[in-house]
């Protein structure tokens, strides 16, 4: 029997390594990338306690990050596609027009 | 012993891929160790008794939403020689270490309890797990499933009109 904190050790590791390419890439789609690593980091979080302590309710709420991790990509690609046409780039920091 | 050989095999493969997701230059292989890094998490839902989960896991993550960062990315070709990292990297490198650090501590000290729910692994076989999970989100969890659904769909229309050129 693998002991719970086993998972929270590697949920936690997954959840930094996401936060840290979020913070330094400079490519709008590895930051998307690192955010579905972020949000997979809480994913095996919630079915870890859920198996843990016996309990449905872990697992029925990783449907719903699902979800929101889904409409997550499909918005963030049209912002980067609609991004790309108004400014021929698709980094982070030269997309600063709305910066006083 | 098989199963905690497979969980740290899942754990090594899991860590090491996602770290290529972070310091790959080629948005392209950032996103081959992604695909990795999701499937060996599907591999992790087996080994915690969710194999409904896994295998939405594998139709989701792997099958639409990385089919569509890969599409976006041929479709932008964002393949050349550029600057990978932000004038942040070393501050922020630092703090994702430190941040390790303090979690690991926390983790480790701390014990975890709480009630018990009543899916214990002998019910579950019994039930079986597409069942439980179905018969749960239909009864309990019906008006957050319906606003997930309307979540789906707004989504679906925003990047409609995010994307489109000429409204």
């Amino acid at each position: 029997m693998i002991p719970l904190h086993y998972y929270l050790i590697l949920a936690a590791i997954l959840f930094i390594i996401g936060m840290v390419g979020v913070l330094v890439r400079r490519n709008f789609l590895t930051v998307l990338m690192s955010i579905e690593l972020m949000l997979n980091a809480v994913n095996i979080n919630f079915v870890a306690f859920a198996h843990y302590m016996d309990s449905m309710t872990g697992r029925i709420y990783v449907f719903f990050i699902m979800t929101v991790a889904a409409a997550e990509a499909a918005i963030g690609l049209a912002i980067l596609i609609s991004a790309y046409r108004n400014t021929g780039t698709t980094f982070v920091d030269e997309i600063s027009s709305l910066k006083g | 012993m098989i199963l905690n050989l497979l969980f740290f095999y899942f754990a090594a493969v899991i860590v090491i891929s996602a770290l290529f997701v972070i310091i790959k230059r080629n948005a392209f292989h950032s996103a081959i160790a992604l695909l990795v890094t999701l499937i060996h998490i599907a591999g992790i839902f087996v080994l915690l008794n969710s194999e409904f989960l896994a295998a939405v896991q594998i139709l989701v993550y792997a099958g639409a939403i990385l089919v569509m960062i890969i599409f976006v990315l041929m479709f932008l070709n964002v393949t050349q020689r550029y600057r990978m990292f932000n004038r942040q990297k070393f501050i922020a490198f630092l703090m994702g270490i430190i941040l390790v650090g303090e979690v690991l501590y926390v983790i480790s000290v701390s014990a975890i309890k709480g009630p018990k729910g009543g899916f214990n692994i002998a019910k579950m076989l019994s039930e079986g797990n597409t069942q439980a999970i179905g018969r749960i989100l239909y009864t309990e969890y019906l008006f957050p499933f319906e606003v997930a659904s309307i979540i789906l769909l707004v989504a679906m229309i925003g990047a409609i009109v995010l994307a489109k050129k000429e409204i």
